[in-house]
């Protein structure tokens, strides 16, 4: 356990001196089901994070708390300077600095993807349609498909929706991008085009936290793999020391499973 | 004395309807307002919003409706406010609407999937611009067939207020056949004005289902 502590605050700071992300001590309960325990995880800036675990083990809901989709019982979480449990304009800030895609996608199914991409900056930036277009153009050549815009999400496949769905979030210009099993709802063919582009965003320097069951992914890209069981984060390590020696024998096990 | 059903009479009644389709109309348009403000509270994170907007339902849905258009016109003789059989009529179904409507678009803005609304708040959006923007425009495509639907039930509804004196449709069609005597003409003619009024917009409603479901197909 003290292994983990250790390897879990260290700083890994790229860019200003506070981390992307600090959470300490955070506890969440459903009723009497503890969600989270006690979890302590620091992200530097610029770090790619990917979490792993069985599921029901609490991942998601701890990226949750990031940008308050969730909120957490006891405990403290501070993301770029901003302390979460202060409420109010914090939580507004940070949901503006953090950009989330969700396995489901959740594009906006009644808008054209330019639409989908222009909402959020235009509504909560208040900037005009002509600037916010633009950067929509911009970052929907970055996902490459630009000659996609004007068409409804319904149109698109499930790869492309997703890519869309990164498009949006990085309109808002953010700091840390949160995935949550991005590619879970994937035909397995279109896998690999949603995670290129994020090796992609990877390689720009984007503050990343993904929960992803691509364990290829998590070697390739990730500086930290965190694995979470029931609640509670077990293990923080590097990819090499993850997957060639796991310390936890939940780990293993959990390694066993999935290769 | 017993006046014969004629081009007359039957024209006395058709002008009547106007009367059902102006009180039908504000009630209506009233119960728009107050119907989307009881649907919000009901899907609220405030509590007593929702409980609110709970209890007002029940009292609406489970009395009827001539006991309500009773209340209203009563109620507010005893408040002191002179018996207006208008006002006591249109205040009443509208507040009848406001529940019916509120607790329908309840069910629509509930069928909005909950990612929506976690996207829209991802983004960074606030309430405001994440129920008007994202999830109502939404629930409106799921609302429109119900909400039709009520309001046809609503313009056969109106035909209560006559029992408060407000003379429309059904009313005109009672004066008329006090004097004609001709019960299976006049209140035929009545019934066939209704259908005229409540049929088209069943049509009107199926068109503009397809139209959506065409537009925002998942």
């Amino acid at each position: 356990m003290n292994m983990v502590s250790e390897i879990a605050s260290a700083p890994r700071s790229r860019g200003a001196s506070d981390p992307a992300v600090r959470m300490e001590d955070v506890n969440k309960w459903y009723g009497s089901f503890h969600a989270l325990e006690n979890v302590n995880l620091t992200v530097g800036r610029g770090e790619r994070i990917v979490i792993c675990g069985p599921s029901g083990s609490g991942k998601s809901t701890m990226i949750r708390c990031i940008n308050q989709l969730e909120t957490i019982h006891s405990g403290r979480i501070v993301v770029d300077g901003h302390d979460l449990t202060a409420g109010g304009k914090n939580v507004d800030l940070i949901r503006q600095e953090t950009g989330m895609v969700f396995q489901q996608f959740n594009l906006f199914p009644h808008m054209t993807v330019l639409d989908n991409c222009t909402l959020a900056p235009m509504k909560v930036r208040g900037i005009t349609k002509a600037e916010a277009e633009e950067t929509a153009m911009k970052f929907l050549r970055r996902v490459r498909i630009p000659e996609q815009a004007a068409k409804y999400p319904a149109q698109l496949s499930g790869g492309q929706q997703q890519r869309v769905a990164i498009a949006r979030a990085l309109c808002m210009n953010p700091k840390i991008m949160l995935f949550d099993e991005p590619t879970s709802a994937l035909d397995p063919e279109m896998v690999k085009e949603v995670l290129d582009t994020m090796v992609d965003l990877a390689n720009e320097g984007m503050t990343m936290l993904c929960v992803t069951h691509e364990m290829g992914f998590a070697r390739s890209v990730a500086d930290r793999v965190v694995f979470m069981d029931r609640g509670e984060i077990l293990e923080v390590a590097t990819p090499d020391a993850f997957f060639d020696a796991p310390q936890h024998e939940r780990t293993r096990f959990f390694l066993g499973q999935i290769s | 004395m017993i006046r014969v059903f004629g081009w007359n009479e039957f024209l006395v009644i058709v002008v009547a309807a106007q009367w059902t389709i102006a009180l039908s109309a504000i009630a209506f348009a009233g119960g728009s307002i107050g119907g989307l403000l009881i649907a919000l509270m009901r899907v609220s994170d405030v509590r007593a919003f929702r409980l609110f907007a709970t209890g007002f339902i029940r009292v609406f849905q489970g009395t009827p409706l001539l006991m309500q258009l009773f209340l209203v016109f009563f109620g507010m003789n005893i408040s002191g406010f002179a018996i207006n059989p208008w006002i006591a009529a249109t205040i009443a179904l509208a507040l009848h609407a406001s529940a019916f409507l509120g607790e329908i678009w309840r069910g629509c803005i509930e069928a909005v999937p909950k990612g929506q609304r976690e996207a829209a708040t991802a983004l960074g959006l606030r309430y405001y611009h994440s129920m008007r923007q994202v999830v109502l425009p939404q629930a409106i495509r799921i609302a429109v067939a119900p909400t039709v639907g009520f309001l046809v039930q609503l313009i056969k509804g109106t035909s209560l207020a006559s029992i408060i004196g407000f003379t429309e449709l059904t009313r005109q069609g009672q004066i008329i056949n006090n004097a004609t005597f001709s019960p299976f003409l006049v209140f035929g003619t009545v019934a066939a004005i209704y259908f005229l009024l409540c049929w088209p917009l069943s049509l009107v409603a199926r068109r503009m289902e397809t139209r959506f479901s065409r537009a925002t197909a998942r």
